[in-house]
């Protein structure tokens, strides 16, 4: 339910919907698909964007936030970029365009925009409820995407890393991907702007977790500093499962990104670990829900944040423990490092639990360096800001060492390092 | 008795000339609440020498170590401390570590996220950089490294991991003096560096200081215990007591005070 908002629309509200109508006779759909469309267009016409009176969305109030949206799109070019584990499969989808000529082993690949034209796409294409605001936004303008298959027993010796590379512009992008039972996989989502040009992307990763599937799913997200990202994950775990899910935000403007995450089957487990950098004046929120919805499932989370100048950072991590999920055992933990007297970091746990046999726990800390750990390295003669710089390092390298796979660990931590170079 | 005096020993083969270390009436006191530790202290070391610290527990042992290292936590309130004639009071941590002064912790920190070897490289070539000196190529380095760690019986495989993470007492120590091998310091300190050791330990540590013993290189043992200094046989032995020097000897007097304890000689210095 929701009050009828009576506040005046934003520019950038207004540019949306003009955005919308623009571009509604080239956006590919059936008939239903056409009918949804108009349908989440007209919601978030009414609606509005969310402001912070939306529980949901208390700490990025998106109306305010959201000043414009860019139009032009810049020219990315046609070639895919060089992936950051050297050995890795690439699909490249640029500036909205997957292609479609790549092909990788085991895996069956196909096209989003063609299940939109025929309606395949229509039962996913909704927003799950009123606060669902990038499910609206994405499902509206959304134009193609990978939809990608992975059958069963299948093993990928390589990380396939799924690239979005924009030069500006609007983006807006889905990729549903399915794995069958007993998969291995590492799979890198990578949103890269390529370019100084503002963008507006918006992208839905629907993902559903075969039985004894171990999938280790990496978003890294780079976009320019001027960018709006826009994305989320939705996840089914399935029964023995194991997913490793790494969201690293090293990058853009406005950034909010959700983790819908459902445990449904029995044996599944969770490894959530967020890594945020923020700087300048960058507002990055990552909201996570997480339903363990049968028993004996686990699951634990944990977010580091390093917030340098005036960035602001947000963390709401939802747990909802089913009635049935007797035996859940959960754990959240966010640790933050302000860098400087403006930094800011919210931080919202919330457990609501049904069952009464279960673990859950979460904590938050807010700390500078250890001093102890300072004076250590000083004593080695390492100087005071180079052992800073090391400290810092040492905090969010810590979670991705977690990843173990040298190769991947060595181009994580590339990535960490170069972006604390030009911040500290 | 005047204070810091030393009896020099009969078989010393070195010319004891160059002061290495001058520590002249030595006031220090914790940061944060004011308290009063070092309180008068006079201590000199020579170059080539090795001198032990005792004392009762809270005279002051440890805070001197750190306070010679540079930790901000205390604050020098009178006195001074001069390095090879210079005062080194205006130095950070990292400049007198560059300068060649090692403090080998008695309770090392683990740091979590920060490779061993990594940091070992960047120790060291802070280091040459500090002091105009070439830095190390990895290749040099890594062997380097191996062969000092082969000395102190440290497999290569530990020393990927975190700093001092997951480390035994025992190994951590021994850490220490991997580290101190490869800084190649002019004056080593050592803060309770035998605590926790069992023997075979402690003779691996024992060797890997001896081995840098040299004219140029003066250390300074701070010890509870007289086992050690079986070990790493000092050339004075400096009593301390609430955050002054009562006594100076010979190793004879480490022995005197494991037979009849400090009663009698903090007595004898009120």
């Amino acid at each position: 339910m929701n009050m009828q908002t009576t506040s005046r629309q934003t520019a950038a509200e207004a540019a949306l919907i003009e955005a919308f109508n623009n571009q509604v006779g080239e956006l590919p759909g059936d008939g239903s698909v056409i009918a949804i469309r108009d349908r989440l267009l007209d919601d978030l016409k009414k609606a509005g964007l969310p402001t912070r009176r939306i529980e949901a969305w208390h700490y990025t109030d998106l109306k305010t936030l959201l000043r414009a949206i860019p139009e032009q799109a810049g020219d990315a070019g046609s070639e895919a970029r060089d992936p950051l584990v050297e050995e890795s499969s690439v699909l490249s989808v640029i500036q909205g365009v997957p292609d479609l000529k790549a092909s990788v082993d085991g895996l069956d690949i196909s096209s989003y925009a063609a299940q939109l034209s025929n309606g395949t796409a229509a039962t996913g294409l909704g927003a799950f409820g009123s606060d669902d605001a990038i499910g609206r936004i994405n499902g509206s303008f959304v134009r193609d995407g990978y939809v990608i298959d992975v059958a069963a027993e299948t093993a990928l010796e390589e990380p396939l890393e799924i690239q979005f590379v924009h030069a500006g512009g609007q983006t807006h992008t889905r990729l549903p991907i399915s794995f069958g039972a007993n998969v291995k996989a590492t799979v890198i989502e990578r949103h890269l702007a390529v370019t100084s040009d503002a963008a507006f992307v918006s992208h839905v990763s629907d993902i559903t977790v075969g039985e004894g599937t171990e999938l280790t799913w990496i978003i890294i997200q780079q976009q320019g500093a001027e960018d709006t990202h826009l994305g989320q994950i939705r996840v089914d775990l399935g029964a023995d499962a194991k997913l490793k899910l790494f969201v690293i935000n090293a990058g853009g403007k406005l950034v909010r990104q959700e983790l819908h995450i459902k445990v449904t089957g029995e044996g599944a487990d969770l490894t959530l670990r967020g890594i945020n950098l923020l700087g300048a004046e960058t507002h990055t929120d990552v909201t996570m829900v997480l339903g363990h919805n049968v028993p004996h499932t686990g699951s634990t989370e944990v977010i580091r944040n390093v917030v340098f100048d005036r960035a602001k950072g947000v963390f709401q991590g939802m747990i909802r423990v089913a009635p049935d999920a007797q035996k859940t055992d959960a754990k959240m933990a966010c640790n933050t490092l302000l860098m400087s007297d403006d930094a800011e970091f919210s931080v919202k746990p919330e457990l609501e639990i049904f069952a009464d046999d279960v673990q859950c726990g979460h904590g938050a800390t807010v700390a500078d360096i250890d001093d102890n750990h300072l004076y250590y390295m000083m004593a080695r003669g390492i100087p005071e800001n180079k052992a800073r710089a090391m400290l810092v390092n040492a905090f969010v390298a810590e979670i991705v060492e977690e990843l173990e796979d040298e190769a991947l660990v060595a181009s994580l931590e590339g990535v960490i390092s170069a972006w604390l170079e030009k911040h500290a | 008795m005047r204070e810091g005096a030393w009896i020099a020993p009969f078989s010393d083969c070195f010319l004891w000339d160059k002061t290495m270390l001058e520590i002249k009436n030595l006031h220090a006191r914790i940061a944060e609440d004011g308290t009063e530790i070092i309180r008068g202290l006079n201590l000199t070391v020579k170059a080539g020498e090795v001198a032990a610290i005792m004392g009762p527990n809270g005279s002051g042992k440890s805070t001197l170590s750190y306070v010679l290292s540079g930790r901000e936590d205390y604050e020098v309130t009178e006195g001074d401390i001069l390095y090879n004639g210079e005062s080194i009071l205006e130095l950070d941590a990292a400049e007198r570590a560059a300068k060649g002064i090692f403090l080998a912790f008695q309770y090392p920190v683990e740091i979590p996220g920060v490779a061993t070897m990594q940091f070992l490289k960047v120790a060291m070539n802070e280091q040459r950089k500090a002091r105009g000196e070439e830095e190390l190529k990895t290749p040099d380095f890594m062997r380097l490294v191996k062969d000092a760690a082969g000395k102190l019986q440290i497999n290569t495989e530990m020393l990927k991991r975190p700093l001092n993470v997951g480390f035994s007492g025992g190994e951590k120590k021994r850490a220490e003096i991997l580290q101190m091998a490869l800084l190649q310091p002019q004056l080593c300190v050592l803060d309770e560096t035998d605590s926790g050791l069992d023997i075979d330990a402690l003779k691996i540590v024992a060797d890997g200081v001896n081995a840098l013993r040299s004219p140029d290189r003066a250390v300074v043992v701070i010890t509870h215990y007289q086992r050690l200094l079986d070990y790493i046989v000092p050339d004075t032995v400096h009593v301390l007591y609430k955050g002054q020097v009562i006594k100076s000897g010979d190793k004879a007097l480490a022995h005197e005070l494991e037979a009849n304890g400090y009663a009698d000689i903090i007595g004898a210095a009120a």
